[in-house]
């Protein structure tokens, strides 16, 4: 963990609201795994006064990417940012996916701008088999971006599978019956709560779960997520951001 | 060489720079990104008796220029802090303040009573913005006699300097720093968070769990200079300034209206590095300023 100034160097539009936003941080780049995050101060000013959390989405060389969202004020200012800006980065943070032990298939399941680690996650998965699940609203939010063998749900059926992206996998997941699959999944709770319980004693998987944050490294003890065996909170920055399924309670 | 330490009644600092309870844990995280050794101590986060596990989510959430936090005091316990987190705090060479929070008079003596033993220990600071479970909830620190008691019971079961922490959410604060000298209490710090809330006005439900919680960063620091002038005027009794300090010149300002030395909180979550630039910014100043001991900074205000 540490603090790094970098400079950006590109901000690009993937669609209507999502933007790919790179940034030359060499000792980030080399120091992230996929499904860590940083923790970004937007302005040097006391307003926003907390840093974003933003998941690592790629590296290449020296190059850290970024894809976010226009969500609030923070990230609208982010939004902002021209070639050469200076960025205060603080990271890597969080514990990042599991890509290590027995397994054959790797299914990422995305909703909206969850999709976001999954790029650093495939350049990690080498050598497995690949499927992405990628979820939106419809046609005009979807990101395909860094993706792998992608598998298209909209909520409006304007592409691809009609309905959620839970709901596809399901209908697709007796082609994988007889395969060592493991799950990895990103996206808004009520996804992953359904996601959380589709798994449930039946697939190894793994949830990257978003929660409001001060600091990002654990000391202000601002990101508790429910420990499933009620023995209290996981602090989600320093615990997580990613869980096994099984671990957590979902709100 | 400028003068840096500042003695807050029998506790001696190297420099006036203090990390406040609850922004930084127990010291290990936060020492990933800074030197805990240059500052002049961390106050550890509000320790209780029993292990708390805190409130529910959404604990946090960001204002205009601050934030507001109902962590619900979780903290590990005393005896798991003393087994588990005192080794690593031995190895600092830093003052240690320990930050205790109770639910009872008898809790807050009892952790006194054990924890002193610890050679790690330099201070206690008791923190009295907690609910008093026996006389329903309502805040020790809003209660002149609690306030006495509690000062004065401490005091007698530790020979280290006790430091009551005061809320600000009372009218008269100088009469609570006065009732802390007046029982033996070595020093105050000023200030704890403000009551606050937020709600979503499209969901019309609060935005945290707990409904309201404690204000801090920037947006306070007007509020907490006040109380640190009023104190300073009224009453003869070291004060640690707290409350928005994000840079040198706001930690001069406390020292200015009354503050020996000053705890920074919410910086800590953007910039963990904050209290070693302030160090830096303290020097400069000192230098442009020819003041030769930082210490002839505190309540040097022309009014
Ligand atoms: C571990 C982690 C990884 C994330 N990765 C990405 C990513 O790769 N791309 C992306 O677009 N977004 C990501 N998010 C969500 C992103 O942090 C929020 O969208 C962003 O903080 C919103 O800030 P704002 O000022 O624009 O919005 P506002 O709504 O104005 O923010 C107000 C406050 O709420 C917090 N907040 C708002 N929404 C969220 C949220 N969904 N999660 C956590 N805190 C929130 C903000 O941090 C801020 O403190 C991630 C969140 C976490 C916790
Ligand atoms: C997340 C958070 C947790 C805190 N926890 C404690 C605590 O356990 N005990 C305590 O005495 N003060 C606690 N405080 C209050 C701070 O120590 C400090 O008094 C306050 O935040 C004002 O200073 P600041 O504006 O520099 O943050 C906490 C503050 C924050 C933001
Ligand atoms: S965000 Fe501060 S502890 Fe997790």
């Amino acid at each position: 963990m540490f603090t790094v100034l970098s400079t950006v160097e590109s901000l690009e539009r993937l669609n209507k609201n999502t933007f790919l936003l790179k940034v030359k941080a060499p000792q980030l780049a080399t120091a992230i795994k996929p499904g860590q995050f940083c923790n970004i101060k937007v302005s040097d000013a006391d307003y926003p006064l907390l840093r974003r959390p933003f998941s690592v989405c790629y590296t290449d060389g020296d190059t850290v990417y970024f894809m976010f969202d226009i969500q609030g004020e923070g990230t609208r200012i982010l939004a902002e940012k021209k070639t050469g800006d200076q960025l205060d980065i603080l990271g890597p943070l969080g514990n990042g996916f599991n890509t290590e032990g027995d397994f054959e298939v790797a299914v990422l399941i995305g909703g909206g701008i969850g999709v976001a680690p999954f790029p650093l996650l495939i350049k990690h998965l080498e050598g497995k088999e690949i499927l992405t699940f990628v979820g939106a609203r419809n046609s005009e939010q979807l990101i395909k971006w860094g993706m792998r063998n992608i598998l298209v749900a909209t909520d409006d059926g304007s592409e691809g599978f009609n309905g959620n992206v839970i709901a596809y996998f399901q209908s697709e997941a007796n082609k994988l019956e007889n395969k060592k699959i493991r799950i990895f999944g990103c996206g808004p709770n009520p996804m992953l709560k359904a996601l959380q319980k589709v798994a449930e004693k039946k697939y190894d998987c793994q949830l990257s779960i978003e929660s409001a944050m001060a600091c990002g490294f654990g000391i202000c003890q601002g990101c508790p997520v429910k420990k499933s065996d009620g023995m209290g909170y996981y602090l989600v920055c320093k615990d997580g951001p990613v869980f096994n399924s099984d671990q957590i309670v979902i709100e | 060489m400028i003068d840096l330490s500042v003695q807050i009644g029998r506790l001696k600092l190297k420099n006036p720079v203090l990390l406040a309870s609850g922004t930084v844990g127990y010291g290990n995280e936060i020492a990933e990104f800074t030197d805990l050794s240059k500052l002049g101590g961390i106050v550890t986060k509000s320790l209780s008796l029993k292990p708390r596990i805190g409130n529910p989510p959404q604990r946090i959430c960001e204002t205009a220029s601050g934030m507001l936090n109902a962590i619900g005091l979780a903290n590990v316990g005393v005896e798991v802090f003393i087994k588990e987190k005192i080794p690593f705090l031995k190895k600092l060479n830093t003052t240690i303040i320990c930050n205790i929070a109770a639910s009872s008079i008898e809790e807050y003596v009892e952790c006194t009573r054990i924890l002193t033993q610890e050679d790690a220990i330099a201070a206690f600071e008791i923190n009295v913005s907690c609910p008093n479970v026996k006389e329903g909830g309502l805040e020790f620190g809003n209660n002149l006699q609690a306030v006495a008691k509690i000062t004065e019971k401490v005091k007698a079961v530790t020979d280290k300097p006790v430091i009551i922490k005061l809320s600000p959410n009372v009218s008269r604060i100088s009469e609570f720093a006065k009732i802390v000298k007046d029982n033996g209490g070595d020093a105050v710090s000023a200030i704890n968070t403000l009551v606050g809330t937020a709600f979503d006005i499209w969901t019309r439900k609060p935005k945290i769990k707990n409904i309201t919680g404690g204000l801090s960063g920037p947006a306070i620091k007007p509020v907490a200079l006040a109380k640190v002038l009023e104190i300073s005027r009224n009453v003869e009794i070291p004060i640690i300034g707290i409350g928005g300090i994000m840079n040198w010149k706001d930690a001069v300002e406390f020292m200015i209206v009354g503050a020996s030395a000053f705890q920074i909180g919410t910086v800590n979550f953007i910039n963990p590095k904050a209290g070693e630039e302030i160090i830096d910014g303290l020097i400069e100043y000192c230098k442009k300023m020819s003041i030769n001991r930082i210490s002839d900074l505190t309540a040097s205000y022309e009014i």
